[in-house]
């Protein structure tokens, strides 16, 4: 456990600070889409960050989460060190998963995080699995399952949620609805509600402002508190936006899907402006200072790590070392 | 005469079959807006209720186009990612595969699924560079991959008109590619392989891309080794009596092919030569390794797929060793 994971995100302080962490790592990390230094490019989290903070922020280190394709924010929040995260997202033997995995799979499960998932709400019945594990080994851990407003049409959540109230499983359930699903709106995509659908199943649920910190960490203390008394599970809609496109790539394709003026008015509610409005400007200043030293660490960091070696492209395809036959014999 | 790329084609295709036949219409995540690139424009020429946007519902709207087939329909499925056949493998293989035979023949189920960016795209990691095709093959699905722009769109046209269902993988590697086409775009019959290139020493077998890597590697050695490529362009049903009227002039085979190594295509291709098909030498197969799943670190992920070095040194030594 690092120290600064544990209890930093107690003060408003500690929470502005990891808002700003994230927002910068994502800034850095569009430059180094940009630079080429990360392939593939990535699903930038700038504006959801409130979520992200305000859910990790009610957790203790042994809780878990299972995070999404749009994951950094989840995966900084919960305590991952920023420097092995970039280093993954830029394929490099000192990432999270040894360059294996990158942005869609960032994992630490030193830290509960049981990885981003590439699959649209693939992460919420892993979820259920954690809890469950949890429970019958006697533990007070709750599990977290992070997933966007397109995940709410994939069945397998759905049926996640009924095994979850069924078997009254500590886990917490977290829509971050931004609007859209790439370039589908919530609206034209979502029969009833998120929320009606969990209550559906007798989960308790509410919406909570997503761009509000606060409030969210407000919502989860509540949810994690009953369900570690073995109240069952919870879930939270927060209603968020994404200020960049659904993937770097996005910006190449010049898609119009959402307004300017839309943009512009979710902009104006930037959960890192109103956190920090809440801080003596002295403070404010020198945690950016901080956050600053500390990205420019992770950057270098990154940079300097090696590039894995191709001779052990199978390595790790089996827990136990089974070494399969090759490919591209010759 | 004019450049058509591949994702050019696959729209054309669309376009056509939409035009031609009412009852075809097109549906998947994003189409509306062509973000994949095949959809792009259909919605504004052929309105919503021929070009529709889904939920990311994918079992429930898989099984919806097979209803609608059922009811008289054609869909065609444009899936966002291979990975997602995975998702909908109960609908694809459990259902729309097996109606036909279950009904003793009462309807079959015209679908077709096209997954534009199958294979390894560049920095997509795990869950998004699988290449299934075999599988498919394997589960006895019509299995189609194209290699060029003219085989895109005339492979899709016959998917679309094709009475079972059909799955068509364009390879991510692909989609950029451009052809100087000055010919009429015209349907190509599933089940037909292509030579595109004819010669005496060796036969290589190329799916999808690897098309390109094998005439690349036959031009290198033009001189030294006459190397004939054979492209299957359906894997199900397969052009057996082309590849043994190819065996016929060559009497060597080598295979190349981007998935798995264990009980993929490449396996059955090199099997069915050595039960059925005259071979002088042993043949040789270039795949993915057994049960590969694509690392994130690029160089991680080329190593894991077969490319044109292996190919060269696989021609190579098929001619230098016959059988012992
Ligand atoms: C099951 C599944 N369907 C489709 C995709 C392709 N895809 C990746 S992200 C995405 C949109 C997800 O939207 P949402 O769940 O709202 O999350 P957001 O991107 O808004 O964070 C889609 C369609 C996928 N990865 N998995």
């Amino acid at each position: 456990m690092t120290d600064r994971q544990l209890g930093s995100l107690e003060s408003l302080e500690g929470r502005y600070r990891m808002l700003r962490l994230i927002r910068g790592f994502e800034q850095l990390a569009l430059g180094l889409v940009k630079s080429g230094a990360i392939t593939g490019g990535i699903h930038p989290y700038i504006g959801q960050e409130a979520v992200a903070v305000g859910v990790c922020a009610a957790l203790r280190p042994q809780d878990r989460i299972t995070s999404t394709h749009r994951g950094h924010g989840h995966v900084l929040a919960k305590g991952a060190d920023p420097g092995r995260l970039l280093a993954e997202l830029c394929g490099r033997v000192d990432g999270l998963n040894q360059g294996r995995g990158g942005s869609m799979h960032a994992a630490d499960l030193s830290l509960g995080i049981l990885g981003a998932n590439g699959i649209v709400g693939a992460g919420a019945p892993i979820a259920v699995g954690a809890a469950w594990a949890a429970r019958q080994a006697g533990e007070d851990r709750v599990a977290v399952s992070f997933f966007g407003d397109g995940a709410l049409n994939q069945g397998v959540l759905l049926e996640s949620l009924n095994l979850a109230a069924m078997w009254q499983l500590p886990v917490l359930f977290v829509c971050e609805n931004n609007g859209y699903a790439t370039t589908l709106p919530a609206a034209t995509a979502v029969a009833g509600s998120g929320t009606g659908r969990a209550a559906g199943f007798g989960i308790p649920a509410v919406e909570v402002d997503g761009m509000d910190t606060e409030a969210v960490r407000e919502a989860t203390a509540l949810a994690v508190r009953r369900a570690r008394e073995g109240g069952g599970p919870a879930f939270l809609e927060c209603r968020t936006y994404r200020f960049e496109g659904h993937h770097t790539m996005e910006r190449r394709m010049k898609l119009r899907y959402r307004s300017p003026e839309e943009i512009e008015q979710w902009r104006a509610r930037d959960p890192l402006e109103r956190a920090a409005a809440a801080l003596d400007g002295g403070r404010r200043a020198a945690i950016d200072t901080e956050v600053e030293a500390e990205l420019a660490e992770a950057e270098r960091f990154a940079l300097a790590s090696g590039h894995p070696d191709p001779a052990g492209a199978c390595d790790h395809l089996y827990a136990d070392g089974l070494r399969p036959r090759a490919g591209a014999v010759a | 005469m004019s450049k058509l790329s591949y994702t050019k084609a696959l729209n054309r295709a669309l376009g056509d079959a939409l035009a031609e036949d009412p009852a075809v219409f097109v549906l998947g995540e994003d189409i509306g807006a062509g973000l994949a690139g095949p959809t792009l424009g259909l919605l504004d020429r052929f309105g919503p209720g021929r070009v529709v946007d889904t939920p990311l519902s994918e079992q429930a709207f898989t099984g919806m186009a097979v209803g609608a087939a059922l009811a008289g329909r054609r869909p065609v499925i444009e899936f966002q990612i291979p990975a997602l056949l995975f998702l909908v493998f109960e609908q694809l293989v459990n259902q729309a595969h097996k109606f036909s035979l279950m009904t003793g023949g009462q309807t079959g189920v015209p679908l077709t699924c096209l997954v534009p960016g199958s294979g390894s795209r560049d920095g997509w990691a795990g869950q998004h560079s699988d290449h299934p095709y075999s599988l498919f093959a394997h589960a006895g699905v019509k299995t189609v991959v194209p290699a060029t722009p003219t085989d895109a769109y005339g492979l899709l046209l016959s998917a679309v008109r094709d009475p079972d269902p059909v799955v068509v993988f364009a390879p991510a590697a692909l989609l950029g590619v451009r052809e100087n086409v000055t010919w009429e775009l015209a349907p190509v019959p599933l089940g037909s392989a292509r030579v595109h290139r004819t010669g005496t020493d060796v036969t290589v077998v190329a799916v999808g891309h690897l098309v390109h890597e094998a005439l690349a590697v036959a031009e290198e050695l033009a001189g030294e080794i006459s190397v004939e490529v054979l492209d299957p362009r359906t894997l199900h049903p397969f052009d057996w009596a082309a590849l043994a009227a190819s065996l016929e002039r060559t009497g060597r085979l080598v295979v190349i092919d981007d998935s798995n190594r264990s009980c993929g295509i490449g396996a059955e291709i090199l099997a069915t030569a050595a039960e059925e098909m005259r071979l002088i030498a042993p043949p040789r197969r270039i795949t993915r390794p057994d049960g590969a799943v694509l690392p994130f670190a690029l160089g991680l992920d080329r190593a894991l797929q077969p490319g044109r070095d292996q190919l060269l040194h696989a021609v190579r030594s098929v001619v230098k060793n016959p059988w012992r």
